[in-house]
């Protein structure tokens, strides 16, 4: 039977950081910035604007001090960045930032092979970027990713991504986003994952951040609606592509997400057409074809 | 999300992912229970109705040979599909890509424990599918009158007074009958469809014999709110152990509104191998919902439905080679990306 669902739903847009960081082509930074500044007209509150990595790991992000100092900033809207260590988050703030994310994930092996150190060894790290956003009073969001499979692992279990979400908040993020990284989550899995991690977080601090790689991401996010999960991640027109799989999706629509608020009579506060028209934008720059079903069937809307 | 090192292909690791903890492998002995509902309140068995042969190659640009149907269609036959809409007896003039249903009814294998329905608007295409050796029929009403009038030139009480001499001759030689309702939740040319039209069309079909009442979102813009309500109205009128949903992806809302229909009790899919058929409606996009992706969310949720995803991506790969195209399927890229396949 199914549950009622959250009045409200606050879409954090992930676009112009994971959405761009994982399409094949790099744009330029007026590129990035104009993005930006369109998606802020769309009534989205939280744009995930860049990251402050080092260009060696993530070139598409080089520009992230021009990107965070170029955008226009309204009132009302947040602009997270992505700060892997205390050199990154002290570069984001000097830049202007006023909120950051961490990165943690539900695997040993995927935290191996992406930063080589276990997650405790890594969670570790974040304890001086913590220890310096209290101090300035910047909040933290954190992520944890390959919440319902790991490409390396295969099967993660449900207690780990609680623990590890549960140490994440207990670190002060005010937000725990779960990834399913690689898109192979279900309804079934979403609901058997959710279960636990909502005894060790409360339900008002969760997001979830589905990956449409099989498909199933609306699928998913509806089930965390049901369960009262009332923050959802985004990529306007669907950028960024799967790394796992070549060629496969990677991050569900926004257009395609909010469209199924809209229908379900879910506040967002975002004008799906601004939306439609700014991922026409992005695509145009990219030379791609967009990965939104409602923005390809709009024609005749 | 975090930095990746640059694209993985081939992982072992991922395929073994895939193959054995993500249920695209054999599905367990397929008894088929009664419905009764799991501790999830879901179905524990979902019957797939695979309309690719029909719906699907009716509405793809590329018309492809009849022994190219034949194959399809006896490929989809070896997955474990229980029924799968063959063709469609309707004049070469309307609709040219079904023109050789005779050939096609009389080449397939017939598997038995398989279903091969075949469409008949009228008296007229129900003689020749018997003739041809059909053994089960469906017929077509629309919820809106403008898309009634727009698709088969009258009202939707002169096409039900159509459909009633096919039921009432296919009652009489023990021939089942599928009612399908289109526009369930929305036209193209009304915009909104009411949920009673749609009770009250599904309870005409109903009434006159057909067994199963298949509620279409023809243009798919419907979403689990739209669904809901719609549901809710047609429940009061047709038994849920009656009803299917046929979900369009155009909008990308087709598995969202599956399971929210599964969640209210229906435990009939239709779908369409590697997501065939595009949208009249609107150009370049797409239509009927990838049975591959159906499947696996179906197995993720622990609902059995006697069907080998491997062996459908395989007939959906064998379909889409022919047709020079790409499959609409998510699950079949995603597959076919990493090796798996």
């Amino acid at each position: 039977a199914t549950g009622g669902y959250p009045k409200r739903v606050k879409v954090v847009e992930v676009g112009p950081r994971d959405g761009l960081q994982n399409e094949k082509n790099v744009v330029p930074t007026p590129v990035k910035i104009n993005l930006i500044n369109m998606l802020s007209e769309t009534g989205l509150q939280v744009i995930e604007a860049t990251s402050f990595v080092s260009p060696k790991w993530v070139p598409q992000m080089a520009d992230h001090t021009e990107v965070m100092q170029g955008i226009n900033k309204l009132p009302g809207i947040s602009y997270p960045v992505l700060t892997p260590n205390l050199k990154g988050f002290q570069a984001a703030v000097a830049a202007g930032a006023k909120e950051v994310s961490i990165f943690g994930a539900a695997s040993e092996l995927f935290t191996k092979k992406n930063i080589n150190c276990s997650i405790e060894e890594s969670l570790e790290r974040f304890d001086e970027v913590m220890k310096a956003a209290r101090e300035a009073s910047i909040p933290v969001r954190g992520y944890v990713s390959c919440v319902l499979g790991c490409p390396y692992e295969g099967k993660i279990s449900a207690a780990k991504v609680a623990e590890v979400s549960k140490k994440m908040y207990s670190m002060g993020c005010y937000e725990i986003s779960l990834g399913d990284t690689i898109g192979v989550g279900t309804p079934g899995s979403m609901k058997e994952m959710l279960t636990v991690v909502m005894k060790e977080v409360p339900v008002g601090a969760l997001a979830v951040h589905c990956h449409d790689t099989y498909g199933q991401a609306l699928a998913n996010i509806l089930v965390a609606l049901q369960m009262g999960v009332s923050v959802v991640d985004a990529s306007v027109a669907g950028l960024g592509g799967c790394p796992y799989a070549q060629g496969a999706s990677g991050n569900v629509a926004t257009e395609d997400l909010v469209y199924m608020l809209n229908g379900l009579g879910i506040h967002t506060g975002v004008d799906l057409q601004k939306l439609m028209d700014t991922g026409t934008f992005i695509c145009n720059a990219l030379n791609r074809r967009t990965n939104s079903k409602v923005s390809q069937a709009s024609c005749r809307l | 999300m975090g930095t990746v090192p640059s694209a993985l292909k081939h992982c072992l690791s991922y395929q073994h992912l895939l193959k054995e903890q993500l249920w695209i492998a054999e599905p367990p002995a397929a008894a088929h229970p009664a419905q009764e509902p799991q501790a999830s309140g879901l179905p524990e068995y979902i019957k797939i109705v695979e309309v690719g042969p029909r719906d699907g190659l009716q509405n793809e640009k590329v018309i492809v040979p009849t022994d190219t149907k034949i194959e399809l269609i006896n490929q989809l036959s070896k997955t474990g599909l229980p029924a799968i809409e063959v063709t469609s007896f309707v004049s070469s003039k309307w609709v040219p890509q079904m023109a050789d249903h005779k050939e096609v009814m009389r080449g397939i294998e017939r598997h038995p424990g398989v279903q091969y329905p075949v469409l008949t608007p009228n008296l007229q295409g129900f003689h020749s599918a018997i003739a041809a050796g059909a053994t089960e029929v469906s017929v077509f009403g629309a919820a809106s009158e403008s898309f009634s009038k727009m698709n088969i030139n009258c009202s939707i009480e002169e096409s039900i007074e159509k459909f009633e001499e096919v039921t009432k001759s296919a009652r009489n030689m023990n021939i089942p009958v599928r009612g399908y309702v289109s526009c369930a939740l929305g036209c193209p040319y009304e915009g909104h469809v009411v949920p009673d039209k749609v009770a009250e069309v599904s309870k005409r079909l109903y009434s006159m014999g057909c067994y199963e009442i298949s509620l279409g979102d023809t243009i798919g813009v419907g979403t689990p709110g739209s669904m809901k309500k719609m549901l809710e109205a047609v429940m009061k009128e047709i038994p849920l152990s009656a009803l299917a949903v046929h979900c369009h992806d155009t909008y990308g809302q087709a598995l969202a509104n599956i399971l929210t229909a599964i969640q209210m009790g229906v435990a009939v899919v239709d779908s369409s191998v590697a997501g065939l058929g595009g949208c009249p409606y609107a150009k370049g996009a797409t239509g009927n919902v990838a049975t591959e992706d159906v499947i696996y969310m179906l197995n993720g949720l622990g609902i059995n439905t006697g069907v080998n995803l491997y062996a459908v991506m395989e007939a959906g790969n064998f379909i889409c080679t022919a047709l020079n195209k790409k499959t609409n399927s998510k699950v079949a890229q995603a597959s076919f990306s990493t090796g798996t396949i």
